[in-house]
């Protein structure tokens, strides 16, 4: 009976590492940066989930906007040996103008009393084009960079954005309204419809990214940059593309994960790290590559939280980051080992 | 030859302009190291607010204060203490909001003969040092109170869930040192991490456990954690919460899962409720009053009293110090920590300080209430 529950917990849990551990992998197989802020996104789509519930305008909308000004700028100064004007007027429409209408959306729909989908769709519209801003600003002048500066950047990005919520959200935890309220009884089991959102959305978004890199150009593109950077720009896939669609996937699966955990528990602008650890943890277990073995491994990561949990409460961090060691040693053993280009 | 002159007389030219500014600026002093970022933010940042609110000058004599923000963290805690006393020359030291820090500046304190007024509490060995005084209400303190709470109102078991880390040992500790003593047995002793993103495995033990009641040991919204856990699960007896939970954040979590659970608190969460006879209202309706003003309504936190505390102290203690000698000299701050120790009682917003030697804690029974949740608010309950 008590078993049943902690499955239960642990594949809720489980299922959101999965999403954050595939949004790891799919940024480190396509542009080698080891997304350590992934978790900041998790937590702005909370914290922001929990503020529009609230009627607010929640801060991130001007926090977009920033961002995509500081972008703006970063373009400027790498057009200033001149350009052409269609460069400009794009980037001009994706940096100002489109955080811009986001901004007024937000404006508007925020007082009224939405829906909770739609407040869940609206988080996500404000949270996914942060990835092209971080990834226009701390990534792009780095694209060939080793894996290491790459590494240290994300540390710097982390940081950053962890403050920014400080500042933006404050320091106390918000929770949101769950996505739907109702409690369905299976046998024994109590299952709340928003577990039920979380296995579902988790299943889609795998489905999804199965079907973009399997059925798309653009999905192809990103495989072959996985492959082969160098390669891939040989036969014209722009790499600059590929990182920015990456980084793209990866802040609204974020934004994703947020809005499932959002009201499942109380989100800190600092909550995020350890969570996006997890998911981490799960990455590296997939060896950074594999997309269904880093699946599987989040839920069991999840699993092995949530027993640890009901047997040895204080040593649960221990024993979930514990798993990692035997994983690495196997991986350096049987791997050999190679560095990339 | 005229460089190296140059370079000889540098020294002697900053002495002298030190010198001057040192007995120029005759006002007091106060360095203020609070964690205004990083895990402690919840606790700084009412704090720091609350330094906004202290007056421009205490018994005739200016108070130039100084911020600082430690973050929380031990080493940066101490290198702002040490700046307060080698450049500054403050004449006390107020901080910090987390005990690890407090600790650290204490050290730098008790070494530098500076009076500190710490605004977390600390282990018996700090806070026994000459020149610590604490501001809240230590464990002991409140653990008394909601133990005989618990026994009157007929508990035997208990269930403790609480912080992974010194926060969550301390509460246990006070059960080990005391529970025997009100009838009481902690019967589960399940911990968790505030950034959990889930509790479900520590509640189902705690439920299966079967207690008269669960004790909580956390502070601020991560202590609605295991509350909101408890009631999902079915768990309909009483909980009881430490004063570190009582904030209006953690009944807007909460919600309705609050009900039928005990908070002890200090009286500055609710003076309006107090009876017109505490010698703790005038404090704190005026602290309330004025913070609320400043900061909007519902703000008020258990934290932020601790720095009015600290000046309600002090507004007594520095007149008394400026007697027998003039701020920035050791003569001073030797006087204003005698002051301290001796001049009491205090009363202030959060309880009626009154230290000894041998006693810098100072507190008594009336720096502690318990109240229940109602509606989105905290009561007094008896």
């Amino acid at each position: 009976m008590i078993a049943t529950f902690l499955i239960q917990d642990g594949v809720t849990n489980g299922a959101i590492y999965a999403l954050l551990g595939l949004a790891l992998v799919l940024l480190f197989s396509v542009t080698r940066v080891i997304f350590i802020p992934q978790g900041e996104f998790v937590a702005y789509g909370a914290l922001t989930l929990a503020l529009l519930d609230g009627g607010k305008v929640p801060a991130t909308t001007s926090l977009l906007v920033c961002f995509g000004a500081v972008a703006f700028l970063f373009d400027l100064w790498s057009m200033r040996r001149g350009t052409d004007i269609r460069a400009f007027l794009r980037s001009l429409a994706l940096n100002l103008v489109l955080p811009g209408v986001i901004y007024g959306i937000t404006i508007v729909l925020a007082p009224l009393d939405l829906p909770s989908v739609a407040k869940a769709l609206l988080t996500i519209l404000i949270i996914t084009p942060m990835g092209v801003y971080v990834y226009r600003i701390a990534y792009r002048p780095l694209a060939d960079a080793s894996v290491l500066v790459l590494l240290i950047a994300s540390v710097g990005v982390h940081l950053a954005m962890m403050g920014l919520g400080l500042v933006f959200f404050g320091a106390e935890g918000l929770r949101a309204e769950p996505l739907a309220d109702d409690n369905y009884t299976i046998g024994a089991l109590m299952v709340s419809a928003q577990s039920l959102c979380i296995y579902g959305a988790t299943i889609a978004i795998i489905v999804g990214l199965y079907m973009f890199f399997e059925r798309t150009l653009l999905g192809k593109a990103l495989r072959a940059t996985a492959v082969n950077r160098l390669g891939a720009r040989l036969v014209g896939v722009r790499t600059h593309l590929t990182g920015v669609t990456a980084f793209t996937l990866a802040a609204a699966i974020g934004a994703v994960s947020g809005v499932l955990i959002g009201p499942i528990t109380t989100i800190y602008y600092d909550t995020g790290f350890l969570i996006g650890l997890k998911g981490f943890v799960a990455a590296i277990i997939g060896g950074l590559a594999s997309f269904p073995i880093t699946a599987i491994a989040a839920i069991g990561v999840g699993l092995v939280e949530s027993f640890s949990s009901f047997f040895a409460s204080s040593y649960k961090e221990v024993i979930v980051f514990g798993l990692i060691i035997p994983v690495l040693i196997w991986l350096s053993l049987s791997g050999g080992f190679h560095e990339e280009e | 030859m005229k460089n190296r002159f140059f370079a000889g007389m540098a020294p002697v030219a900053v002495l002298s302009l030190s010198l001057f500014a040192s007995s120029a600026l005759a006002d007091v002093t106060i360095g203020v190291t609070i964690s205004s970022t990083g895990p402690g933010a919840a606790l700084g940042i009412p704090l720091k607010n609350s330094v906004e609110l202290w007056p421009a000058e205490v018994g005739g004599e200016k108070l130039k204060v100084i911020v600082l923000d430690d973050a929380g963290d031990p080493s940066v805690a101490t290198t702002n203490a040490r700046r307060f006393v080698n450049d500054d020359k403050v004449d006390v030291i107020v901080g910090s909001a987390l005990t690890p820090a407090s600790i650290a500046v204490a050290g730098v304190a008790g070494e530098t003969s500076t009076p500190h007024l710490s605004c977390s509490p600390v282990p018996p060995n700090i806070s026994k040092g000459k020149w610590t005084f604490v501001m809240p209400q230590d464990a002991g303190l409140i653990a008394r109170n909601l133990f005989a709470k618990m026994k009157a109102d007929g508990i035997k078991t208990v269930g403790y869930i609480g912080f992974s880390d010194s926060y969550g040992d301390l509460w246990m500790g006070q059960f080990k040192a005391m529970g025997e003593q009100y009838g009481l047995k902690v019967v589960a002793d399940e911990r968790y991490a505030r950034p959990d993103t889930s509790v479900s495995g520590q509640v189902l033990k705690l439920v299966a456990a079967r207690p008269d009641a669960v004790f909580v040991g956390a502070s601020g919204t991560g202590a609605a954690l295991p509350q909101i856990g408890l009631r999902e699960r079915g768990f309909t007896g009483k909980i009881y919460q430490t004063h570190g939970a009582v904030t209006f954040d953690f009944l807007r979590i909460a919600g309705k899962a609050a009900d039928n659970t005990i908070f002890a608190s200090g009286p500055a969460m609710a003076p309006e409720a107090l009876p017109d006879t505490a010698e703790t209202k005038p404090e704190g309706m005026a602290y309330v009053t004025a913070y609320e003003k400043k900061f909007g309504p519902g703000t008020r936190t258990q934290f932020g009293p601790h720095i009015n505390d600290a000046m309600a102290i002090l507004k007594k203690a520095i007149p008394v110090a400026l007697k027998k000698a003039k701020p920035g000299t050791p003569e001073f701050r030797a006087a204003l920590r005698d002051a301290i120790e001796t001049g009491g009682p205090f009363p202030a917003s959060q309880g009626v300080f009154n230290f000894k030697a041998d006693d810098h804690l100072g507190l008594d029974d009336r720096a502690v209430v318990l109240f229940t949740a109602k509606n989105g608010k905290f009561e007094i309950t008896k």
